[in-house]
């Protein structure tokens, strides 16, 4: 980014061919810009009208039936937050743990064994841990807490542990692994034990690679769609009690996939799952602007420090 | 696998055709209702095998979308497993369709628990009061000690509709009853099988056709004290079953040509033994043999 700008003019013309391929990957790097616009507007275009079609007070009400006309989004929203939120909690201690244990801890061999299963694991089709959770997970969780369904917020949440968790290693690995050795020297030399090498000196100086494994995780898991749909239980209830993570959840990607197959092309329902959608890449924007904010701070102050 | 199956259907279409004199093809296209999907497969099959110069495709997606499709001329029969609505009735007159409508087969709707569950009946109205979160515990029907867990098809289903109108509002159109909001919608008949099978505290609803033999099916009762009954051919035929519904094929006008041939040949004694295999009931003990048109 920085780097282009300055040279060009004073090179000598480039040929044609040279002039073609710059163009290409110029036009591919904007392509990814228009592209979410294109995306964003099109959302906005479908999803605004359900504001006039439906009062703002029925919009953020607490009851979803759409067949009959109640289209309360709230009970949407925070079945996905609680969903996401589940699956955070067990998948970014874990996630992390992992990724230091590969990179600090694990000698040369497993090594080499662990981070390309873990990666298989990311590669799995969320459809084929839907089927887990559906057939051992959820019956497992129903007797083992002794609750009246095993379909809960709760089952959807470790199965997006697990769909989260390979991102969330593999990318906090990378970040691990880039700290220069020679930290990881000078605190062992200062006479830091490995435990506050790895906790003290490694993960703070890893710490914008962790933060976007993180983010990257949590983007995995609010748009993840096919395995929650099918252990969850989709019952559209608000879900803001403790108790309600080991009760049923309904999230905003489950409603769109099982209803928009059959909804009438531009009818209230329609532009209402539009705008769902839209809450969905607002939420989903937001929690990457987070990102990168604090990703940026962080990085200026470690320039402060260093220069 | 539906996918699957039409795969093959369009293989042995091709092959057919490779192999006899016909150069054009006939060729039906079928959608609507995933009640029906099946069914309708495997009458496709059929009939192909016996006209193999007629091709027909079959596809699911729900009562609605097949509709919809008739209406805009893309199919031309449409499956589905309510009647059209009088909104799509209008919006198929306006762009100048008469939709015609043949019952092809009727479908009981099992209400079903788990085996261990000692709750082997329930009237109308009680399963009307579990469903909309009247009822909740399953001592109050003579059950065990425990929490319901009502299990539902989604809201685009056609079933859940059909349940919606003649169970949880009992046939009153001006009953305002919705499902409780904790009924868990499960997005296909098999998700509300397995949690039935394991789940004691479950309750669900499905077409006949898909319980499988494990499952307990409840004997339902349209008064309290009248007679309870389960659900069977022979029960739906003479209407003591209260949950049970025709299916319906739509036509764009009275068919002609093919289409009349194939659906003369559904309504046909030939036809309707595979919709007692596939677990409905047939319907040609309510329509007398095939006739010519209407």
């Amino acid at each position: 980014m920085r780097a282009t700008p300055a040279k060009g003019a004073a090179d000598p013309p480039l040929n044609w061919q040279e002039a073609v391929l710059s163009r290409v990957i110029r036009l591919s790097g904007y392509s990814a810009i228009v592209f979410v616009v294109l995306i964003f507007t099109f959302l906005v275009r479908e999803g605004l009208p359900a504001l006039f079609d439906v009062p703002l007070s029925d919009l953020f009400s607490v009851r979803w039936y759409p067949i009959e006309g109640y289209f309360g989004i709230l009970p949407l929203i925070t079945g996905s937050l609680i969903v996401t939120l589940g699956a955070m909690a067990v998948a970014v201690p874990f996630g992390i743990g992992t990724a230091m244990f590969i990179s600090e801890i694990a000698p040369r061999w497993a090594r080499e064994v662990l981070k390309p299963m873990v990666e298989l694991l990311g590669g799995l089709p969320s459809v084929v841990l839907g089927f887990l959770g559906i057939l051992m997970l959820s019956p497992y969780l129903r007797q083992a807490l002794d609750l009246p369904t095993g379909l809960t917020a709760l089952a959807g949440s470790l199965l997006l542990a697990g769909i989260a968790l390979p991102t969330i290693v593999s990318i906090a690995e990378d970040a691990l692994d880039a700290v220069p050795k020679s930290f990881r020297e000078g605190a062992l030399a200062l006479g830091a034990t490995r435990w506050q090498t790895m906790w003290g000196v490694t993960l703070p100086a890893a710490r914008s690679g962790v933060l976007t494994a993180v983010m990257l995780g949590i983007g995995r898991a609010i748009g993840e769609t096919m395995a929650v749909m099918m252990v969850t239980g989709n019952a559209p209830v608000l879900a803001i009690r403790l108790a309600s993570i080991v009760a049923p959840a309904r999230t905003m990607t489950a409603t769109i996939a099982a209803e928009m197959g059959e909804v009438a092309t531009g009818s209230i329902h329609y532009h209402v799952l539009f705008f769902v959608g839209m809450v969905l890449f607002l939420i989903s924007f937001a929690v990457n602007v987070t990102a990168s904010a604090v990703v940026f701070r962080q990085r200026t102050r470690a320039e402060r420090v260093l220069s | 696998m539906l996918v699957l199956l039409s795969a093959l259907l369009a293989g042995c279409q091709t092959a057919s055709t490779g192999a006899t004199p016909y150069s054009a093809a006939e060729y039906i296209e079928n959608r609507g209702s995933d009640t029906i999907v099946n069914l309708a497969l495997a009458w496709a099959e059929r009939y192909q095998e016996l006209h193999p110069e007629v091709r027909i495709s079959v596809s699911g997606g729900g009562s609605g979308v097949g509709i919809t499709a008739l209406i805009n001329g893309t199919v031309d029969i449409a499956n589905a497993s309510r009647q059209i609505k009088s909104e799509e009735a209008q919006e198929a007159e306006s762009r100048g369709i008469q939709p015609v409508e043949f019952v092809i087969a009727r479908d009981a709707i099992a209400v079903i628990v788990h085996p261990n569950n000692p709750v082997s009946q329930l009237t109308l109205q009680q399963i009307s009061d579990i469903y909309s979160g009247l009822i909740n515990n399953w001592r109050e029907v003579g059950g065990e000690d425990r929490p319901i867990v009502r299990l539902s098809r989604e809201t685009n289903s056609g079933t859940h509709v059909y349940f919606l109108e003649t169970v949880l509002r009992l046939g009153d159109s001006d009953s305002d009853t919705l499902f409780s909001t904790d009924t868990l919608l499960l997005p296909s008949s098999e998700g509300i099988v397995y949690e039935v099978r394991q789940n004691p505290n479950a309750i669900g609803y499905d077409g006949l056709g898909y319980v499988p033999p494990d499952l307990k099916v409840v004997a339902v009762a349209r008064q309290a004290g009248g007679p309870f009954v389960l659900p069977s051919v022979d029960t739906v035929n003479d209407n003591s079953y209260p949950v049970a519904r025709d299916l319906y094929m739509y036509t764009a006008g009275q068919p002609s040509g093919t289409v009349a041939d194939y659906l003369g040949w559904i309504l046909s004694s030939e036809a309707q033994p595979i919709v007692a295999d596939l677990g409905f009931v047939p319907a040609a003990a309510a329509m007398p043999a095939p006739t010519q048109g209407d």
